[in-house]
């Protein structure tokens, strides 16, 4: 279980993230964000984001911040 | 007393940089400095500096930039067509306030001219060859030690000014042998450098640039600019009054040219004629006053320069009319001979008498 | 179930929203960079100096000390610097008109020098921050403000390859020619940044990382239009991969 946070004040609505996903969970915002763009957003009902990273990755603008499930026990790596 | 030494000057001014600190030096071969860069390709790896020899001019003053930046005295040297190639970067080095040394041995031209001495870089080192408005501290030596001495002076002025500073000679002056000492300055000029790149180690990060897109920003550095150089004519001006107290015509001529001057006054002087010389050796900040304060004395100035005549364009300003500027000048290479100087003199006082 | 973050903005990249345009290929490779910087620990003794085009403001970006060049002169403006400090550990920045074109001099001569610097060479075929010229690396047929029929070799000749060139230097000790049109070569793109610092900081000699760059706005193409251009038209031209790595292999 993952979930992805796209800071508003950088993205720039450039669509990448969103062609990266694999589990096409990100969408161009209807509304238009503070700095005058439509920003991308999550939009994950089911809850099938795996926290993969892979929007991350292609982000232009260091504007995603991506969460996984801590898993219990588990060392910080 | 320091003992004398046998040098040529442009081996005197690699040493004089040495002993002033300098311990980056990045060029390129060119006739008639070739030996500045030699001498240093021995002589800084002995005191743990760097010497570079670079691809070309270009890349040289870029490595000056770098180096000045990161906070190292820093030289470079080159004649005229090379100094051409350096202009962009000159003009980079003085916004970005940056102190360095640059040596120019100047070389008859235009394009790749010819070897032998000349003067006729004069605009490009004081007007500023590049872009935008800056202005370079130029200083010109007329003998091997004097050349030691601005030499030691243009990395402390450079560091006081945060600007670079030419020292402008010829291949008269960079290879004629003479004994020279080389005496570091009592106390030498400690430049705070807190803006210098070192990584931002407990420091918030510096950033050494030149561009401004906000043109209120750029203003303001512009006259501060303006303001620096402003302090510059005020303290550094340099020139050597010779034979001038009772002189009824006064030679103005700097570097190779003063030296053969001083010949001519003494034979002109034997004549019973009463001539005397008024040598730059800051070229900019130029001496205005001082030619300004002679014109009001004496009738006739004659300038003599290995160049179609830009030195002599400053003394007209300085004189303002108030006494006839007369030129004299040999060009491509040939030198003026001392006699040559004196039919000039001598042919002046006929029309003053 | 609580969530711990994996992957947010690295430390080196200041949190200021970038000029450049959305989707551009710089922004991706700042990031990078920053990465690398963070991962190695050597934020404090880094140095980096910036070109002359789109990435003349990334001083902005990088809280690294900074130098700005003249265009096509950060090679040497960076040999200056580390000549002095060897213990820096410092990089160029540079575009395709940088480093291909008015700079070509000194990017040959910084790397037959051996010179221990790295440089990030960003290759989007154009000239971005002065409205989309040819560049050295703009490819045969590819419209351009300057080519405006597309790029005819009669008359404006070829795309050079920097990498294969100055891959046959000696002193360039680690090569390689990476991209960022998709999340498996953005990782294998921040795999060759870190191989390249290291050279360095081993002082093994020059290392350079070109990296193929998507300029949407100057292509005239959507962001993801112009990465797929980026795997369909400039990687044939410019294969990706390790031109050179150190004999002392990691």
């Amino acid at each position: 279980m993952g979930k992805v946070v796209i800071d508003e004040e950088f993205c720039k609505g450039c669509t990448l993230c969103i062609n990266a996903c694999p589990q096409h969970l990100l969408r161009t915002a209807k509304r238009v964000s503070k700095t005058s763009y439509h920003p991308a957003e999550l939009v994950d009902p089911e809850g099938k984001c795996t926290g993969c990273g892979l929007c991350a990755l292609v982000c232009p603008d260091a504007a995603i911040q991506v969460y996984r499930e801590k898993k219990a026990g588990v060392k910080e790596k | 007393m320091t003992e004398k030494k046998f040098m040529a000057g442009n081996e005197a001014i690699a040493e004089a940089a040495v002993q002033a600190g300098c311990r980056c030096y990045f060029g390129y071969p060119i006739t008639p400095q070739n030996e500045i860069g030699e001498y240093m390709s021995w002589r800084l790896p002995q005191v743990g500096g760097c010497y570079l020899q670079a691809e070309s001019e270009v890349a040289s003053i870029y490595m000056v930039f770098g180096a000045a930046g990161a906070g190292t005295r820093v030289m470079t040297s080159s004649s005229s067509p090379g100094i051409s190639l350096m202009q962009e970067g000159i003009s980079y080095i003085a916004a970005a306030e940056l102190p360095c040394v640059i040596v120019n041995m100047m070389r008859a031209g235009p394009g790749l001219g010819g070897i032998q001495p000349s003067q006729s870089d004069y605009f490009q080192a004081t007007k500023g060859g590049g872009h935008g408005d800056y202005h370079m501290l130029v200083l010109a030596p007329h003998t091997a030690q004097e050349a030691v001495n601005l030499t030691m002076l243009a990395f402390d002025l450079a560091d006081k000014y945060r600007n670079p500073v030419m020292i402008l000679g010829d291949g008269n002056i960079g290879q004629m042998m003479e004994p020279v000492e080389f005496k570091s300055p009592e106390k030498p000029f400690v430049a705070r450098k807190e803006w210098i790149v070192t990584g931002a180690k407990n420091r918030p990060r510096n950033i050494i640039k030149t561009l401004f897109l906000d043109p209120v920003i750029l203003e303001k550095r512009n006259l501060a600019m303006g303001a620096k150089l402003r302090e510059a004519v005020k303290n550094e001006v340099r020139f050597e009054p010779y034979m001038i107290e009772d002189a009824d015509i006064v030679i103005a001529a700097y570097g190779t040219v003063a030296r053969i001057a001083k010949t001519a006054i003494k034979i002109l002087r034997e004549k019973g004629l009463k001539v005397g010389l008024l040598r730059p050796i800051s070229l900019y900040p130029f001496p205005y006053q001082a030619f300004a304060q002679t014109a009001e004395r004496v009738k006739s100035i004659l300038v003599v320069e290995m160049s179609l005549g830009q030195m002599v364009e400053d003394v007209k300003l300085a004189v303002c009319g108030k006494s006839r500027v007369h030129f004299y000048c040999r060009v491509g290479g040939m030198v003026p001979s001392y006699d040559e100087i004196v039919a000039e003199v001598e042919k002046i006082a006929k029309e003053v008498k | 179930m609580e969530m711990e973050m994996v992957s947010g903005r690295p430390k080196t990249l200041l949190p200021v929203p970038t000029h450049y345009c959305p989707g551009c290929g710089h922004g991706v490779i700042h990031r990078l960079v920053a990465e690398v910087i963070d991962g190695l620990g050597i934020r404090e003794k880094t140095v980096v100096v910036a070109p002359v085009g789109c990435a003349v403001l990334l001083y902005n970006y990088f809280d690294v000390d900074a130098y700005e060049a003249a265009h096509g002169r950060a090679p040497a403006i960076a040999t200056g610097c580390k000549r002095v400090n060897p213990e820096l550990v410092v990089f160029t920045y540079q575009g395709d008109g940088d480093f291909a074109a008015i700079g070509t001099a000194e990017a040959v001569h910084v790397a037959a020098r051996g010179e221990k610097i790295t440089t990030i060479f960003v290759n989007n075929a154009v000239y971005g921050m002065t409205g989309g010229q040819m560049a050295p690396t703009t490819l045969l047929g590819q419209k351009t403000t300057t080519t405006t029929s597309g790029r005819a070799s009669e008359t404006a000749g070829f795309p050079i390859r920097m990498s294969e060139m100055i891959a046959t230097l000696p002193g360039a000790a680690y090569v390689a020619r990476v991209s960022v049109s998709s999340p498996k070569n953005v990782a294998q793109a921040k795999m060759a940044v870190r191989k390249a610092f290291e050279t360095q900081i081993k002082g093994l000699g020059y290392s350079l990382v070109e990296f193929l760059s998507q300029c949407p706005t100057n292509w005239h193409m959507t962001p993801v239009e112009s990465v797929r251009w980026v795997e369909e038209q400039m990687v044939p031209y410019y294969p990706l991969g390790e031109l050179k790595v150190p004999k002392e292999e990691y």
